[in-house]
């Protein structure tokens, strides 16, 4: 029983040191600023990493999944006193408000996270960190600003999600024969409240915030070899996810309760 | 000239580093050699600023580290270069992006400057044909040459050097050393090489720091090395038979 006690005690401790030193971190990040003509190509560089060469990924989900939003929907709307309509509308609302922001986000956190992860854990395993901190570089900024940055844009890729999620809805409940188009989108078009956008927007900015930094914190800190990079990729995903579920239950409250 | 006096460093109970003082002079080679665990490398980081020593100071030409700021400290650093045992070159650059990095990072030099002095160094390490190469495509002396070449491309006050032969090949290796003691002379820099090599013990050792568990245990050159009697050290340096038979050979001559 002490044992478990102390247990309890020693993993509480160390993940709350880990809070700390994530804090320290992005203190860390503002610090003495890389000169701007290398962190405007660092962050070109970063923008087609992080989020162009993401693109393919967003589409391809965000189509499929308001594909299955629309057919799920249908389906479980059976009494003929519910209008038709009603499927544009779920799918609409499903989409802007969970979909393309957290379900995208999560997806971002694996694919995008474990990127950052592992290539600022190989930079670590292989010496090229200490190089840049022995050359007087910062290398927290130098690192993770310009991803931080790049991720501003990562709103943009959600307006995209949201607008294919919707397409995906359209097709499937239209090839499908669900819905028809009129009816689906006088759905879509129903009691529209602009606020949920930017709703959805803010989460985003701040799940975009998450996905640069946590990985870019598991990454920077690991201790080890190449297995052990893998296992911070693994670690940093979990905890990206983590974070992103928690702080999406925190601002739909705050902002939507 | 680095000035180091009653540096300790500890991880957690472990006591790595108990009480080291000592000088590394400008325009020498100066080697710190001792066993696996004797705290060459941490000591190395302590030297570069990257571990903290609890206790002690190290003084870089009249300047002690721990009472710089946090920027001086960094300017300091870029009086320093470092040639890591594993390269360290950025793997996502070319040669050429390797080694103007610092100058890049920190001079306001126009790109056909920068370039100059890229190939200049680049030169200067027998690197000719190498620049659009990534580290990925070029031989390991090859990147020990380029990890070179990034180190002194801001012309350094002070060069330090982890393990620069390891994984390497006799004759590179010999080759590799012998750059870096021209280089040392030529620039009148200071430079600290950490090694295991006893080759490089015998022929650019002009100072060397024996370390045992944590403390220096003797100091000297290469020529007194042959003469000493400290039994720690003639146990590690004459290990192997031919060194034995080299320090033999020594004597007679001398006698």
């Amino acid at each position: 029983m002490l044992f478990l006690h102390e247990e309890v005690y020693f993993y509480s401790m160390n993940y709350i040191a880990s809070i700390g030193s994530y804090f320290l971190m992005l203190r860390e990040v503002l610090k003495k600023p890389t000169k701007w003509p290398v962190m405007k190509s660092l962050i070109l560089k970063e923008i087609d990493e992080l989020i162009f060469n993401s693109m393919g990924i967003i589409i391809f989900i965000s189509f499929f999944i308001g594909g299955v939003v629309t057919i799920q929907t249908a389906l479980n709307l059976n009494s003929p006193l519910i209008p038709k309509s009603l499927i544009g509308f779920a799918t609409r609302q499903s989409v802007i408000l969970e979909f393309a922001p957290t379900f995208t986000s999560i997806i971002m956190a694996g694919k995008v996270g474990s990127y950052i992860t592992s290539s600022i854990g190989t930079m670590r395993v292989t010496e090229q960190i200490d190089a840049l901190e022995v050359m007087g570089v910062n290398s927290l900024n130098y690192l993770v600003f310009p991803k931080i940055i790049a991720m501003l844009i990562y709103p943009f890729a959600i307006a995209i999600a949201m607008y294919t999620g919707i397409l995906g809805g359209w097709i499937a409940g239209v090839i499908g024969g669900f819905s028809s188009s009129a009816d689906f989108v006088k759905g879509v078009q129903l009691d529209f409240i602009p606020f949920h956008v930017t709703y959805s927007f803010i989460k985003t900015i701040v799940f975009a915030f998450i996905i640069a930094t946590v990985p870019s914190f598991h990454g920077y800190y690991m201790k080890g070899g190449a297995l052990e990079v893998g296992k911070a990729s693994t670690t940093a995903f979990v905890w990206t996810s983590v974070v992103i579920i928690i702080l999406n239950y925190i601002l739909t409250q705050l902002l939507l309760g | 000239m680095i000035e180091v006096t009653n540096i300790h460093k500890s991880f957690g109970d472990a006591h790595v580093l108990k009480g080291i003082t000592t000088c590394f002079d400008k325009g020498k080679t100066n080697l710190i050699i001792g066993q696996s665990g004797s705290g060459k490398t941490v000591f190395l980081k302590c030297l570069l600023g990257l571990f903290t020593p609890e206790q002690g100071s190290i003084c870089y030409n009249g300047r002690v580290y721990s009472d710089l700021s946090g920027d001086e400290q960094r300017d300091l650093r870029q009086e320093m270069g470092m040639v890591f045992q594993g390269s360290a070159l950025f793997d996502s650059m070319t040669v050429e992006g390797n080694v103007m990095f610092p100058l890049e990072m920190f001079t306001h030099q126009s790109k056909s400057e920068m370039r100059d002095r890229v190939d200049f160094v680049l030169k200067r390490v027998n690197l000719i044909d190498a620049h659009h190469k990534y580290p990925s495509e070029i031989s390991g002396g090859m990147q020990k040459r380029v990890a070179i070449a990034r180190a002194i491309v801001m012309n350094p006050k002070y060069l330090f050097c982890d393990e620069p032969n390891s994984g390497l090949d006799p004759k590179t290796a010999i080759l590799i050393d012998n750059l870096i003691q021209e280089i040392t002379k030529e620039y009148d820099i200071t430079t600290v090489i950490n090694s295991h090599d006893m080759n490089s013990v015998m022929e650019i050792g002009e100072k060397i720091i024996f370390l045992k568990d944590g403390h220096k245990e003797w100091e000297g050159s290469n020529k007194e090395i042959f003469k000493t009697d400290n039994e720690a050290v003639t146990n590690f340096v004459y290990s192997s038979e031919l060194f034995k038979k080299v320090r033999q050979m020594y004597i007679e001559e001398r006698n």
